[in-house]
Formats: C-alpha cells, structure tokens, sequence
C-alpha cells in the first residue's frame, strides 16, 4: 500500500494521513493509491501538514508497517529511548522497527 | 519590466534598459547593466562614471553572490542606483540594503509594512560595510579611542 | 568570562523580535515551508525525525551557571526533560514546537545566549579549545578573538547567504584539543620572531564527504588585521565557491581545485585592497574584550596534595583531570558516557546540578568540549574529592576521558533525518562490551567516533577508530576506519573493507583492539601502533 505520512506544521509531530485527516498512530493510515500528491497538495496548501511524502507500506494483521526503517522509527519514536516512544510500556515495540 | 517597489535615493528613476555585463563590457555605451551571479562586478570598474544604474539579480534569494557585487562597486566608489531584482524576499531586505543596494525590485511584491519592518530592524549593527553605518565598535570607541 | 553590554543584549533581542515576526508571518501561511526552511535553520531549528530540533549556541564552548540551569530549565519547560551537547560545542533539544521557538530564544537572550547562525549556510557558531584559559600550554587564551569574530560575523550581512555553511576554530596551543584543521578556517594563536602575537589561518578544511585537512594559507595575520584578513577570505569563498552542487560547495572544495597557492594569491588581493575599507575594529575593542576573560581569583598559596586512598576517585582523577595553569589547581571533565549510555545527553537535573557545581566549585564556569563532554575549567584540588562524590551520585562519575568508553556519537537514525543507520545503540553495545575499568585501562587512550551517515557530524573519519552507518537496501551496516586523529597529527581514518551488522561491527572493534594489545610496544596509543604495523595485521584479524 502506498500511505502518506508529514509533520504538524505546530507542533512538528509526526502524522499519518487517514483518509479524513491526520493521526499520530500509524495504524490508521489509509492507502492513499495514487493520490498522494493530489492531498500533498492540498493538505500543505490548508497548513494542516508540512514536508509530506508518500511511502510504501505493508497491511499486516498488527497493523500498518511503513517498509522503511526510517519511516518505522518516525512512527513510534528513538529506539533508545522507549520511555519517549508512542509505546512506553511495550519492551517488544523496539524490535518491531528492525 | 518588474516595478521598483521600495526606493532610498532622491534623484530621477533611471529606466534605461540594463544589458549584459558581457554586452555592456564588449561595445557600448549604456547607462543601465545588470549583473548576473557569476559575473565579476570587477569588470564594471573601468566605466563606473558611465553608469546610472547597476541591476543585480538574484535568480533564487539564497545564492547571496549579489551581495558581494554590491559591495565591490561600493567600496570602488560607485554612487549610482543599485538595484536588486528577481527572488528578493523580505528577510533580505535590510542585509541588502547594508550593502550598499538603495533600490529594490522583487518578482513578487512584497508586504509593505513587513517590508518597512525588514529595513528598520535592526538599529545597530556590527560591522563596517559600504553603507556608512556607524558599527557597534565604533560606537564603543568614538573617534578610534 | 564574555558579559554582553547594551548592544550586545539589543542584538539578541532584535533577533528574537525578527523570529517571532517570521514564525508568525509562516504560521499564517505567509510564508510557506520552501521560503521558511532558509529562515529558521539560521535559527537553528531543523526538521528531524521526530519533530523540530533546536540548537542553541554556545560561543566557544564557553557557558557561566545561570546560563547551564537555563539550559535544563528548557529542556523541562519545552522539551523532554533532556538535551544532547554536540561535537560542535552545542546543544541540541529534539522534541521542540515551532509555537514556543519564539519563547524559548526570548528565555536564552535573558541569560545572554541564541540560536543565531547555528545552522544554515552562513557562518556558525565559532568554536574554541575548551580548556582554554585553564591549559598549562597555551600561549594566550583564545577567546577575546574568537568573541571578536564571533560579533563579526554576527549577521554579517555579506555572508549570510554563503554556498553552504561555515565553521570557524580558534586555538592557541600546540595540542589542538578543537579539530583546528578540520574547520573551514582554523586559527592557530601564534607568536612572531619580534614576540608579537597573530593568526596563522589554515583554510579548507572539513569532513563530510571529501574530508580534507585544511592546509596553511597565511602564517601570520596581525592581530589589528583579523577581522579584514577573515573578510577577505569570505568574500573570496562567497563569489567563487561552487554552488551548482551542494556537495561540492564547501570551501574545502573551492581551495582544493584551484589550489592553496591560487586561493591565497586571490585572498591576498581582496585582503590589500580591503585594508583600504576601514572595516577593522580598533585593537582597543580587543582590549576592551580581553579582561571579561582575565583568571578568576585563584588563591596563589592553594595546595597540591590530593588524598588519593578511594580507588574509584583515584581512577577519576588520572582519567578525567588535566593539568591546570594554577598550582593548587585542575581541569576537570564529566564524562556523558556513563557505560551503555547515550552519547552527550543529559537530563534537565544533570544540567542543573553541573550549573550548581560550577557555581561552588569551579569560578561559576563551565565548558562543552567536541568530544561531547562537560569540564569544570577551574576546580581547587581541595574541593575535588567533594565535587566528583557529588558527581558520581548523578551518575556523572564516569572515569573514560579519552578511553573505549569515551564515545563520540552523532544522534544518528533514532533521530536524524538524514541518517543510514542507528549509530547509538552501536555506541552502547561497544561501551557495554568494554565497560570494565580494567579492560578500558588496558586499553588506554583510544577514539571511537561514529557517524549515522557519510555527513560526518560524529566525526568518524578522525576516529582512531571510525564507524560509519551505511543504508544496505535498507538494512544498517557499518563500516570500520582505521587510523583517523584531530589533535596536532590530523589525518584522516581508512575503510578496512566490508561492512558489518550491528554485533559485527562491535566485534570487528574488539578484534581490532586484540591486534594492538597483540603487537603495542611500550608506550604505544592504538594510534600509534597502527601507524606503525598498517593495515593489514587489522584486516587479517578482521577479516581473515
Ligand atoms: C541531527 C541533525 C543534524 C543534521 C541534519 C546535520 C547535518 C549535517 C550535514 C548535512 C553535514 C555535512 C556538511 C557538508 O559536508 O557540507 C554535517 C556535518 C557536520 N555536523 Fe551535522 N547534522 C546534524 C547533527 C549534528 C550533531 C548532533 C553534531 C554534533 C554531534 C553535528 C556536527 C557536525 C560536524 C562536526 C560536521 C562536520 C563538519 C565538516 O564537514 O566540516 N551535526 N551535518
Ligand atoms: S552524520 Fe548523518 S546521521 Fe549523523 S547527525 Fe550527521 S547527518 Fe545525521
């Protein structure tokens, strides 16, 4: 699948696009097809987003699984810090990045 | 051809069209260049009594060569409009100015009273350049004490 | 140390007035993101992985205590609760809003700090020996002019647009503690044969891709010559540094194409006809600025003795303390490598407790070295004891100055957009592997410096000990150098060979570490022995 993912312009937070608007949780990204840069565009344009691009990911039973690493450890945090991810309590959310 | 929007100088507007630094250098008798990033304003010095007007372009704001253009001309005692033109954004402005451009044209107009901001920002500064502002150390020691 | 007068404190607040009025004009979508980008990195503040990141200048390296306890307050007030000192004598806070920007540089300009130019294609944030001062070998403290480059390329407004960025090293000892050569201008304080003091300038140097160790290009500048002599060297850079590739646009690049000699001859014109400008400050603002860094008040009678019975303090001492100009005297460095820890962070109670410290005990002085780390400059041999009990307590009492342990890491892809590959969980697993005090005692002086991409922030290639994250489709692998120094006898690191995972790369260390333990003469560094036996006793060990 291809998902779309940008920072708030704010805050600088990392969202994911839903199909409506933006989460912090990549599990709601939706796929995107090949609209990415039609709601690039228009989303930058509104200032809900910032420095959006389109990914590839994957569907898996757990969830939504971006194919980069970098992308992974965008969507839940510094793996050397896990008391900073989106899962603080999750010992097993580091190896889900590698 | 793009307006001038903000001016600091008190004699007439030259209009003339601005030629190349190549065109003007080879033949002519024009009163108007303009320079473009990779020219050497150093070419130009032979003829400054000539010239009424200087144009230098910035083809995208954050290629800062024009600015040392600028000051070349100035520091070789060039009194005539210096004119910037093409990508001039606002946070230029001042920076700009302090190098001896008195004229200034953008591509895309600019606010006027961020602009007006932009120039009177900063009511210090702390070097010398061809602009003939007095820099902090100057104000520390008067007169070289 | 350096106190702002009213200028100086009017600058500063110009600045934070033109950033408030830039992030208005971009949060109302006056500007957008292309036009803002330019604007906020000479702020200082990036995009990273995560969210914005801010660095905040330290000039020279140099901080007083009411400056490091703002430095924590930020950290809890904005940020997370921690900040990461950097290579370039920096800090950086990586979880920061683009809202509070305005805020966090109005609470820095109240302790007289910024984050202007330190990033951006200007000139950075100058950076200095950070024993200065303090060293028993300097000729003079290099701060006064590294404080007068400082105000002149303070929104200098020539040079604001340059082709790309440019850092700038003062220092005035033979042992160059600050990587001088590998700077884009490095300036050694020297003495003449008349006995007068002046700049020797060494131009185009740097890392990144094509490291390259900057050669000598003027030995010597008078010291009412600096700041035209410098002028000239820009101006020279700014009109004919490459700007069709970025890659390409460091000075580094221009001096090496058309040669030292050329760039020289060319300097030396613009520096002639300059000298005519009346652009130079008078020598009387260096002597305005030289007594802000005068000693503090040493007491002259103030004792050697130091009583050395607790092992742990004595370990302390031989590792982290180096000699002091003042008898009675010593330069103390808190590590911020505690064993598996993270490479120059600390907590917002660490900052403020290393704040309070340096009040008691060290002349209300701290200094943040490249390596990462934190020196009290001025600490009374009596109190020694006391301050390093009150250290260890933090968990800042580790003993690895210079050692295995001593890590230089770049933040890498745990936060680093531009990153390969993780460099601090590599870090962490080397420190944990070689964590014992005797094995990092056996091992003596050694320099592992890890970069997550081939931009070289960790400064890999000067590692006597390298490590490079490379992107292999998408897995992270490391590369090994071997052989790389920034002191005095700079040179640059080579590859051994293939890369590595991240276990692998820790084991290539180890074994490199077994061929110098193997094949050391007496009195021999790591460094020395491989410059001694070559490669090849390391890539069969390695490899083999
Ligand atoms: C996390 C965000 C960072 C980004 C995006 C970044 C970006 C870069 C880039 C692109 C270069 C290469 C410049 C060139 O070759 O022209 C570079 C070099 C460098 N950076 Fe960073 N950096 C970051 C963090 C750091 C940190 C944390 C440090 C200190 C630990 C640091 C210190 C340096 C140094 C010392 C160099 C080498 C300078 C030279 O080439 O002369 N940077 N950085
Ligand atoms: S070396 Fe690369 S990965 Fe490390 S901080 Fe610099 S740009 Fe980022």
């Amino acid at each position: 699948m291809k998902i779309l993912t940008g920072n708030d312009l704010k805050s600088g937070a990392v969202t994911w696009w839903t199909g409506v608007g933006w989460s912090l949780d990549v599990n709601d990204a939706a796929d995107v097809g090949e609209d990415g840069a039609k709601i690039i565009a228009r989303e930058e344009g509104a200032q809900n987003v910032f420095a959006a691009y389109v990914i590839d990911g994957v569907k898996t039973a757990e969830g939504v699984r971006p194919a980069h690493i970098k992308d992974r450890i965008r969507a839940l945090g510094p793996t050397v810090r896990p008391d900073l991810t989106l899962k603080p309590s999750d010992p097993e959310a580091v190896n889900w990045v590698i | 051809m793009v307006e001038v929007q903000f001016r600091f100088r008190d004699d007439e507007a030259v209009n003339d069209p601005a030629v190349t630094v190549d065109a003007f250098t080879d033949q002519s008798n024009a009163t108007a260049v303009r320079i473009e990033p990779g020219d050497d304003a150093r070419a130009l010095l032979p003829y400054l009594d000539q010239l009424a007007l200087v144009e230098v372009n910035f083809p995208a704001w954050t290629d800062g060569r024009g600015y040392s253009s600028a000051r070349v001309l100035r520091e070789a005692g060039y009194t005539g409009e210096i004119r910037a033109v093409g990508d001039i954004v606002i946070d230029m402005l001042g920076h700009l100015k302090r190098c001896g451009f008195d004229a200034f044209a953008p591509e895309h107009p600019l606010n006027p009273t961020d602009a007006q901001n932009a120039f009177d920002r900063w009511d210090n500064v702390y070097q010398a350049t061809a602009d003939g502002r007095q820099p902090i150390w100057a104000k520390r020691h008067p007169a070289g004490v | 140390m350096y106190k702002y007068d009213e200028y100086d404190q009017q600058m500063v607040d110009t600045r934070v007035a033109e950033f408030r009025d830039q992030v208005r004009r971009r949060l109302s979508g006056e500007l957008t993101e292309d036009q803002f980008r330019p604007l906020r990195l000479q702020n200082g503040l990036y995009l990273q992985l995560h969210a914005y990141m801010l660095r905040v200048a330290v000039p020279y390296g140099t901080l007083n205590s009411a400056q490091m306890k703002v430095l924590g307050d930020i950290a809890d007030k904005y940020d997370r609760g921690y900040g990461h000192f950097t290579t370039r004598q920096n800090i950086q806070y990586n979880w920061i809003k683009l809202e509070d920007t305005p805020d966090i540089l109005a609470d820095l300009a109240k302790v007289e700090m910024h984050a202007i130019q330190t990033s951006g294609n200007c000139i950075r944030n100058i950076s200095s020996d950070q024993y200065a001062g303090a060293a028993a070998d300097e000729l003079v403290d290099p701060r006064p002019y590294a404080e007068l480059l400082r105000q002149w390329s303070s929104f200098h407004p020539e040079f604001l647009t340059l082709p790309r960025k440019f850092k700038i090293a003062v220092i005035a000892s033979e042992t160059d503690r600050a990587a001088m050569r590998l700077h884009d201008i490095g300036i050694k304080m020297v003495k003449n044969d008349a006995g007068e003091i002046g700049c020797q300038f060494y131009v185009g140097g740097g890392m990144g891709r094509t490291p390259m160790i900057g050669p000598m290009i003027k030995e010597f500048v008078p010291l009412d010559q600096l700041i035209t002599y410098s002028e000239a060297c820009l101006r020279v850079y700014n009109r004919y540094g490459r700007r069709d590739n970025k890659y390409k646009a460091r000075i580094k690049i221009l001096v090496h194409e058309l040669g030292k000699d050329e760039y020289a001859r060319q300097v030396e014109e613009e520096f002639a006809h300059l000298l005519s400008q009346g652009i130079e400050p008078p020598l009387a603002e260096l002597e305005r600025i030289k007594p802000y860094f005068d000693d503090p008040a040493f007491e002259t009678d103030a004792s050697d003795d130091l009583d050395l019975s607790d092992p742990d303090f004595r370990l302390w001492v031989e590792r982290n303390c180096h000699a002091h100009k003042q008898a009675g005297y010593t330069i103390a460095t808190v590590s911020l490598k505690p064993i598996g820890g993270i490479p120059g962070d600390a907590s917002a109670d660490q900052i403020r407790l290393m704040a309070q410290l340096a009040k008691d005990y060290s002349f209300d002085e701290l200094r943040v070295t490249h390596a990462q780390n934190i020196v009290f400059p001025h600490v009374k041999k009596a109190d020694l004891y006391t301050l390093w009990q009150k250290l260890d307590e933090a968990g800042l009492g580790t003993a690895n100055l210079d050692s295995v342990g001593d890590i230089i890491a770049c933040p890498g892809l745990d936060y680093c957009s531009l990153a390969n590959a993780r460099s601090i969980p590599v870090a962490q697993k080397i420190s944990e592997r070689f964590g014992s005090a005797e094995k990092q005692a056996e091992i003596g002086e050694l320099k592992l410096k890890i970069s997550g991409c081939i931009n070289a922030c960790g400064h890999h290639h000067a590692g006597h000990i390298g490590i490079l994250g490379v992107d292999k489709k998408g897995v992270e692998n490391y590369q090994l150098l071997l052989g790389g120094s920034e002191g005095a006898d700079t040179s640059l690191g080579k590859i051994t060979g293939p890369g590595f995972d991240e276990d692998g790369i820790v084991d290539a260390v180890e074994k490199a570490t077994g061929v110098y333990l193997a094949n050391r003469q007496e009195g021999e560094r790591f460094l020395d022995t491989y410059r001694r036996i070559g490669m090849d006793p390391f890539k069969e060990a390695i490899y083999g």
